[in-house]
């Protein structure tokens, strides 16, 4: 009791052993059988972080201490690390590792991940480790073993460091282990926390002046004591390396960057010429080519004191940060995804250099592989290194050295605004080696199978991890290939829209009291009901000439927009027709002071184009139309016949005389209930007939069309899903509509659903509708994007007509037999795919008028496609 | 849905008797399908007229029976207005002793000729209206039909769709019965079950006594198995037996009439010649369709990889097929890799091979497509050759087409179109071009299809597409 008391006491006098470990890395747990490694393992780390070999084993063979399978075992465990270390998870190896190779293997894990490895030996007495495996009946090895472990691990102690563990902890005996505390620490590059504002600033190369003024343009002020920017918002600065080197003034820049970084106002990563400098100030052989002899001319002159200051400014800087969540990452030449927020000598060469094949060009200079071209990364990532005349944007990347000291420019960017801040250089310092000439980001729309075949979760601003099916990409993939238009063109398909909950009410199977209860009861309170035409679908993409589209839209056909189904076809066969209504439209727009209005110079629409039987004319011809026909003369047929035999069974009593043949199954039935019954049916086929004929008249030249726009989806730096569709509505009929008779409005009006007047007359308004044999309607919420309790709703629910129903379920299925077997019909799936593909569609032009990337477009693009495969009932 | 048969003669009304249905009486009988009602619009000693009129059910055709999942059909259906194998299958239910000839008590009436005829309502014949004499006229019947096209308000839609046909002759009633049996599906061509092998015995057991004789037997034979080749070349098999005159071959599917098989042969073969002239070692098929090239080269001993790429998913599973593929050992299958990609999106797995064959495919892209396919082939796949194949357009007026000779030929180029092409590929990427022709060449109009042979330059460094605008200012790795 008082012992135990006493060994108490003495630990928590006793300041126990700090382990400080970086948070992110790979973990070696070294030690002897028995030295207590997973116990230790499990005090300090989550289950999930610690890969234990007898655990492996045991997962392989049902048997932890089965050596036999040590290779299949390590093998599974080095599977499940690297999957670990891929998405940047701390792993921590539970094995003896006394032996060299068994720590290779660990080490070369980490170097291909590139991340650090840590080691933490375990050294404990060879006596304690013995008597823990006597406990263990299963540990019945001799003590030889535990002996020779010991033994290995002891002479491997001074060697760990050499071999390439960047920290080694040693604990040595039970005291030291128990008393341990593990430290996690952040990464140097990890400062997600720093949110910005920023402004980042590209190759400096000594241009002194023309940093003074662009950092005064941004508002900073240099404090003449110390030499230190500030900015009176708190704003920071981010060099991205090169300070130095062919410029004038290399030692003031030097100053400017050191004592601000000093202050806290600025962080600075490290560039090639910075790195050359350094071995330069450490003594080392450089060549003093590419305009390093100056900068060591002006460093000569300086102070002692001032070299080492640089010096010690130089070692401190590391290759890349990764700031404001995650959401952008700085590095001198750029950094490639799987780097970031990752250190190791390969990381840091990516950084400064850029990735290059190792070969020269014409003029001698490294030819580099394009990384930026192949980034689908998440993160921004700001970047120099190359000069361009131009801020050059890859991708989600930018490289914002514009060559000040070749006289191009210092350019900034402001971070999170995304804007670019220059200053002109005041003359050339240093010549170019080779012209500079503008980028070519040609990688940046070439898109990439893997962007759009795997299967897939998208996130979407208004729904999160949106499944893509792979079935259904396969799918996708062929139609977008082979019949799509040029995906530059595709910045947004139309969702699939649900009908509304099948109505109660006999003779209906919709009605538009389902959709407003719909939207009732998820508290909108206010719906717009538009009247829903029945042609085909279509978007309209105008630009106001051929050359907006081939600067905006990057295509590179003599164009000046698209007219596209659904599925990203061209809507009309001939592109005469096609440019010819877009010169229409472009005319109405003109005259109506759109372009000016909305300063915009293209814009996107969705549309419906009449008439129907202009796209399904193959559908109606071999379809739609021959049922009619042929259910109209074989019910004529049909009725006339049982009319004879009516007739003759009146007249001819005597025939009713003649016996039956014997062994028929036949029942004597009614002639009279039969006519009726096929009269009945025969009033469907001609109702049948006359709904599709509604829709269908001949298109001799694009007068005949009718188009009626009904939702302004984009136009220049606006999404126009902010606005509400009563804006949608009013925008089109004021400046769509109303010149040209082939386009025209749309009839809508507003309901309130919590007033059953309004509910009454907005019913009234559908069965006027329908009973001119028009669709239905659409119910849509007021606002064009709604939700409840953050769950988005469904943007639009269609009320179809009861005529109109016949072109769905058939010319009978109003026979009473018919609908009451077809009420049972699910609208979840239909419900999830709407959203699904709404969110999808909203974000693709949200993605566009940020002018991201093609393929960050395409890829919701081609989500939509994909959905549109998904089975689902093709009646709703 | 309606089928009458009508007797004239003396006694007419006795006909009752071969059908076994009562000629006073509406009968109704339950069938999988819907019912049949069978009553006489008009009996007397001279004239009898049966009518069977079929209700099937439209919302079962499309849904399926109660618990079943799902029916063949669509909602919006001509099934259960017309003539077909619904009628089919009722005639044999309902009319099996007459079909067989047997009467217990009418027989002599069974076995003579009778003055019959039948009107068969909404027969569908998409436009086949000749064959109708062709195929009726040689069984003893005088036909006559009335035809109906898609919408009588719309006249140029689907003319002569469906026809109201009706027959008349002096012919058995079993007879008559057979013929129908046989013959409206002939003519609908959609059968409502499944097409298995015991079709081919439906059609010889009721074509017994006609169909071996009837010159238009291999017309008939086909369209009644219509959905299989097999069943119904082993169907015309069994009938040559019995048939000493018979000319073989004439008869292509549409299928292989569009595929000009000698042609297509030749372009394979000029394909593989030049396969093995750059002494490829791997080689990818783009667009390999069904496999008819990978079949080939997988015979060729000198290909330790071959990878077949189509964008269409479903053709790779016939390609795999053909090369029977899960009959592959492992060592043979190791060096196969037939996958889903497209042309116009860059892909890894395009990338190191020797030849890249491009075989009648970039007329199925769009134009303004082709900068992309361009691209993921040149720049990133970057073949050590192309081989690439196209229709010359010109050689089109020797088939006196006007337009192209595909539907889904987008474009096709004349010899001049594609060497400007190919030449400008040659300016942009570092690969040089050949020409050659395949086919039979006309003097005026060269050979029906053209091919380009690029090959990529040795002694280049790749080519890097960032680096078009980099301009100075690099101090050197170290």
């Amino acid at each position: 009791m008082t012992v135990n008391t006493m060994e108490t006491m003495m630990e928590n006098v006793r300041p126990a052993k700090i382990i400080e470990i970086p948070e992110f890395a790979v973990v070696m747990l070294m030690g002897a059988s028995g030295s207590g490694k997973s116990s230790f393992a499990k005090k300090h780390f989550r289950p999930t972080e610690i890969l234990s070999s007898d655990y492996f084993r045991g997962l392989v063979s049902d048997d932890e201490n089965n050596q036999l399978v040590s290779a299949a075992a390590f093998d599974a465990l080095y599977y499940i690390a690297n999957k670990r270390l891929d998405i940047g998870r701390l792993t921590v190896i539970d094995a003896t590792n006394v032996q060299q190779e068994a720590r290779a293997g660990i080490l070369r894990l980490a170097r291909e991940q590139n991340c650090h490895a840590i080691a933490i030996v375990l050294d404990t007495p060879p006596a304690l480790c013995l008597e823990r495996n006597a406990g263990r009946p299963d540990r019945d090895f001799g003590e030889h073993v535990v002996r020779r472990q010991s033994e290995q691990l002891r002479r491997s102690l001074r060697h760990l460091e050499k071999e390439g563990f960047r920290y080694v902890f040693v604990l040595r005996g039970a005291e030291e282990t128990d008393s341990a505390r593990i430290v996690r620490k952040p990464l140097w590059n990890n400062k997600r926390e720093e949110r910005g504002p920023f402004d980042i600033i590209g190759d400096v190369h000594g241009c002194f002046d023309e940093l003074a003024l662009l950092i005064a343009k941004l508002g900073y002020r240099i404090d003449p004591q110390s030499m230190a920017a500030a900015h009176p918002e708190g704003r920071k600065l981010i060099f991205l390396g090169d300070l130095c080197d062919r410029g004038p003034e290399n030692i003031k820049v030097l100053q400017l960057v050191m004592r601000t970084v000093a202050a806290g106002g600025a962080h600075c990563v490290i560039g090639n010429h910075d790195f050359k400098l350094l071995k330069f100030l450490k003594g080392r052989q450089v060549t003093r080519t590419h305009g390093l002899d100056g900068t060591i001319a002006e460093l000569e002159d300086a102070t002692a004191e001032f070299r080492a200051e640089v010096g010690k400014f130089l070692e401190s800087l590391i290759s890349h940060y990764v700031f404001d969540d995650g959401k952008l990452v700085v590095a001198h030449a750029g950094i490639k995804e799987k780097f970031q927020g990752r250190g190791s000598g390969r990381v840091k060469e990516f950084c400064m250099y850029g990735e290059t094949t190792g070969e020269t060009d014409e003029y001698g200079l490294p030819v580099r592989l394009d990384w930026a071209g192949e980034y689908r990364g998440a993160a921004l990532v700001v970047f120099g290194h190359t000069p361009n005349p131009e801020a050059l944007r890859i991708n989600r990347t930018i490289c914002i050295d514009t060559g000040c000291v070749f006289g191009g420019k210092l350019t900034a960017l402001r971070y999170p605004e995304k804007e670019l801040v220059d200053v002109p250089a005041a003359r050339e310092y240093y010549r170019p080696m080779k012209p500079l000439s503008p980028g070519t980001p040609e990688n940046d729309d070439l898109l990439r199978i893997d962007d759009v075949l795997r299967q897939n979760y998208l996130s979407t601003r208004l729904k999160a991890n949106i499944k893509v099916r792979e079935e259904n990409a396969m799918a996708a993939l062929e139609v977008m290939s082979r019949f799509a238009l040029d995906p530059h063109w595709l910045i947004y398909l139309p969702p699939t829209m649900s009908p509304s909950e099948t109505s109660a009410l006999e003779h209906y199977l919709e009605h538009p009291r389902e959709a407003f209860a719909y939207y009732k009861t998820r508290g909108v309170g206010k719906v717009v009901c538009e009247q829903k035409h029945m042609g085909s679908r279509a978007v309209i993409l105008l630009c106001r000439d051929v050359t907006v589209a081939r600067e905006r839209f990057k295509v590179q056909e003599e164009k000046r927009g698209v007219i596209h189904t659904r599925t990203g076809r061209a809507f009309f066969d001939d592109e005469a027709v096609e440019a010819h209504l877009l010169d229409r439209l472009d005319a109405l727009l003109t005259a109506s002071g759109f372009w000016n209005d909305f300063s915009t110079d293209w814009v996107c629409l969705d549309a419906e184009i009449m008439p129907w039987s202009a796209k399904a004319r193959q559908l109606l011809e071999t379809q739609y139309a021959p049922v009619g026909r042929a259910g109209r003369a074989a019910l004529a047929e049909a009725t006339n016949a049982i009319e004879a035999a009516l007739a003759a069974s009146a007249q001819s009593p005597a025939a009713a005389k003649t016996p039956a043949p014997p062994g028929q199954s036949g029942q004597d039935a009614d002639l009279a209930t039969l006519l009726a019954a096929f009269r009945a049916r025969q009033e469907t086929l001609s109702l049948y007939t006359d709904a599709y004929r509604r829709y269908c008249w001949e298109v001799r030249s694009p007068d005949d069309y009718r188009i009626a726009p009904f939702h302004v989806l984009a136009s220049e730096g606006k999404v126009w899903h902010g606005e509400n569709h009563m804006t949608h509505m009013e925008t089109i009929a004021r400046y769509m509509t109303g010149a040209d008779p082939v386009f025209m409005a749309t009839p809508c009006r507003i309901v309130e659903t919590l007033d059953e007047d309004s509910i009454a007359a907005g019913v009234a308004w559908w069965e006027e509708l329908t009973a001119n044999g028009n669709e239905g309607m659409v119910v849509k919420p007021f606002d064009f994007i709604a939700t409840k309790g953050g769950e988005l709703l469904q943007p639009a629910i269609k009320c179809r007509g009861r005529e109109y129903l016949r072109i769905i379920y058939g010319p009978e299925y109003t026979l009473e037999n018919n609908l009451e077997r077809l009420r049972k019909r699910g609208l979840a799936h239909k419900r999830r795919l709407a959203l699904n593909e709404f969110a999808l569609g909203m974000e693709a032009l949200d993605r566009f008028v940020r002018k991201e990337p093609l393929h960050r477009v395409h890829e919701c693009v081609f989500a939509i496609l994909a959905m549109e495969s998904e089975p689902v009932d093709p009646r709703l | 849905m309606f089928l009458s048969i009508t007797y004239s003669g003396e006694n007419t009304q006795d006909i009752g008797f071969l059908f076994r249905k009562n000629p006073a009486r509406l009968q109704v009988f339950h069938l999988s399908y819907g019912k049949a009602h069978i009553f006489y619009p008009e009996v007397s000693a001279r004239r009898t007229t049966l009518a069977l009129l079929l209700e099937i059910d439209p919302v079962d055709l499309a849904r399926g029976k109660a618990g079943a999942q799902g029916g063949l059909f669509d909602y919006v259906n001509d099934r259960p207005y017309v003539s077909s194998s619904f009628t089919s299958v009722a005639i044999s239910r309902l009319f099996g002793s007459a079909m067989g000839g047997r009467s217990d008590t009418h027989q002599a009436l069974a076995d003579a000729r009778l003055d019959l005829s039948a009107r068969i309502a909404m027969l569908p014949c998409r436009g086949d209206t000749d064959m109708l004499g062709r195929v009726f006229g040689p069984l003893g019947y005088a036909v006559d039909f009335e035809t109906f096209g898609a919408d009588e308000t719309f006249p140029d839609w689907g003319k002569n769709r469906y026809v109201n046909l009706s027959l008349t002759g002096r012919v058995r009633l079993q007879d008559l019965l057979h013929h129908l049996y046989v013959l409206i599906p002939v003519f609908d061509r959609q059968k409502h079950y499944w097409i298995g092998k015991e079709e081919v015995e439906k059609l010889l057991r009721h074509g017994k006594e006609w169909l071996h004789a009837h010159p238009e037997k291999e017309f008939i034979t086909r369209r009644y198995l219509s959905k299989s080749r097999a069943l119904a070349n082993l169907a015309l098999q069994r009938l040559r037996a019995d048939d000493e005159v018979y000319e073989p071959g004439e008869a292509l599917s549409e299928e292989d009439e569009d595929k000009k098989p000698g042609l297509q042969q030749q372009r394979l073969g000029s394909v593989l010649a030049a396969i093995r002239a750059c002494q490829a070692a791997s080689v990818i098929d783009f667009g390999c369709g069904e496999g008819r090239l990978l079949s080939l080269l997988m015979k060729e001993k000198q290909l330790r990889k071959i990878a077949a790429v189509d964008v269409a998913f479903s053709v790779l599973e016939r390609a795999r097929e053909r090369i029977h593929y899960d009959r592959l050992t492992e060592t043979q299958r190791r060096g196969i890799d037939i996958f889903q990609g497209s042309l116009t999106y860059r892909d890894k797995r395009f990338e190191g091979f020797d030849v890249a064959c491009v075989v009648e495919v970039i007329e199925h892209l769009d134009l303004p497509r082709l900068a992309a396919f361009e691209r993921v082939l040149f720049a990133h796949a970057r073949p050590g050759h192309v081989i690439l194949t196209t229709p010359n357009r010109e050689y089109n007026e020797k088939y006196a087409l006007e337009g192209l000779r595909h539907g889904d030929h987008r474009f096709e180029w004349t010899r001049r179109e594609f060497r400007d092409w190919a030449e400008r590929m040659t300016r942009q990427y570092p690969y040089s071009v050949r020409f050659s022709e395949i086919g039979d060449p006309d003097e005026k109009l060269g050979a029906p299809t053209q091919m380009a042979q690029f090959s990529r330059l040795p002694d280049m460094p790749p080519v890097s597409f960032a680096e078009a605008g980099t301009a100075a200012g690099e101090s050197g790795a170290p």
